[in-house]
């Protein structure tokens, strides 16, 4: 299996997203430029979090119509795997392919934290067994990883996106906490709607997050880790959209 | 042609730095203040001879880039 990730200008968590896909993967992770027009041969194509752009107009915003997009779009078309992380999810969803489809224009949008502040912290995320997504098929422990954003408020387009997300069960992981109690702020740390952390297009193969799981993944990034506490590693992600490749 | 764009956020959709910028302008003395929304202005000057197509033109790309259609809406007008 073969990863490949995307740079956009002001992007800077590339590399740490190219680590965690050769961890997963066992191979080196392609780099592409954002002003490439193909993709190198790729099993899935990773979207890194950052401030491509300078966070211009909106997050993402400039990043989704960026000329390596189109490519992207045609690889995720064809059922390619992609990956949205942060930044990355911006531009999934500044594109209209999250929650998708994507010729319905935009139908949900990250909007700014309600804490109206950068919020940097680690979280607790629940998978939903029953998505779809590639990328959570089959997880059943919860992730802890952190988050670093401004504007990660997820908000749909109205009360029928939201259904719609509900009965397709596009919703892949939640907000939660260490012992499943209900995540309020700051276990939700942006206010985001029904606690939504990280959505997928309707056929699974598309999923974009806020938080970072490409920082944990290894036992000694856990920031209790001196007080004993490891495991629920980000890392779980990434080895299940590449089992998942390998198995079709 | 000179267009004027302002994109602001729809009516009922939350604005955290309106709010905040509303307390701080209260802690100021400021505190007879019932509301405070903000608007951004993208002025545009466009190589179009005649109006009409500028604004049509500011329109478009009001849609594809400047606003958000999900939670902004928008408006144009010429400007002399």
């Amino acid at each position: 299996m073969r990863a490949a990730v995307v740079t956009f200008p002001g992007s800077n968590g590339d590399r740490d997203l190219a680590r965690a896909f050769e961890l997963a993967t066992g191979r080196p992770c392609a780099r592409v430029w954002h002003g490439e027009r193909e993709l190198p041969l790729a099993d899935v194509v990773g979207l890194p979090g950052g401030f491509s752009y300078g966070d211009y107009l909106r997050c993402g915003a400039i990043a989704a119509r960026s000329p390596i997009m189109a490519a992207v779009r045609g690889f995720a078309e064809a059922g390619g795997r992609v990956l949205g992380i942060c930044n990355g999810f911006q531009a999934l969803v500044k594109s209209g392919w999250l929650p998708g489809p994507p010729e319905d224009s935009q139908r949900a949008t990250l909007t700014r934290n309600l804490s109206n502040r950068f919020e940097c912290r680690w979280v607790w995320l629940e998978p939903n067994p029953h998505s779809p997504c590639v990328f959570t098929r089959g997880l059943t422990a919860r992730i802890t990883c952190p988050v670093a954003h401004g504007e990660g408020r997820f908000v749909p387009r109205d009360e029928t996106v939201l259904a719609s997300l509900l009965e397709r069960q596009q919703i892949a992981l939640t907000y939660t906490t260490q012992d499943g109690s209900a995540p309020d702020y700051p276990a939700n740390p942006n206010g985001s709607t029904a606690d939504i952390a990280g959505i997928c297009n309707e056929s699974g193969n598309v999923f974009g997050l806020m938080p970072h799981p490409e920082d944990h993944i290894v036992p000694e990034q856990h920031p209790r880790r001196t007080r004993g506490e490891r495991g629920n590693l980000g890392l779980a992600l990434f080895e299940r959209g590449i089992s998942y490749a390998a198995q079709v | 042609m000179r267009v004027r764009v302002e994109v602001s956020l729809k009516p009922g959709v939350l604005d955290p730095a309106a709010e905040t910028i509303h307390r701080s302008l209260a802690h100021l003395g400021f505190e007879d203040v019932r509301a405070v929304t903000q608007t951004r202005v993208f002025d545009l000057d466009i190589d179009r001879a005649r109006g009409e197509d500028a604004l049509a033109e500011a329109r478009a790309m009001a849609e594809k880039l400047l606003a958000n259609p999900v939670i902004e809406t928008w408006r144009v007008e010429l400007v002399e």
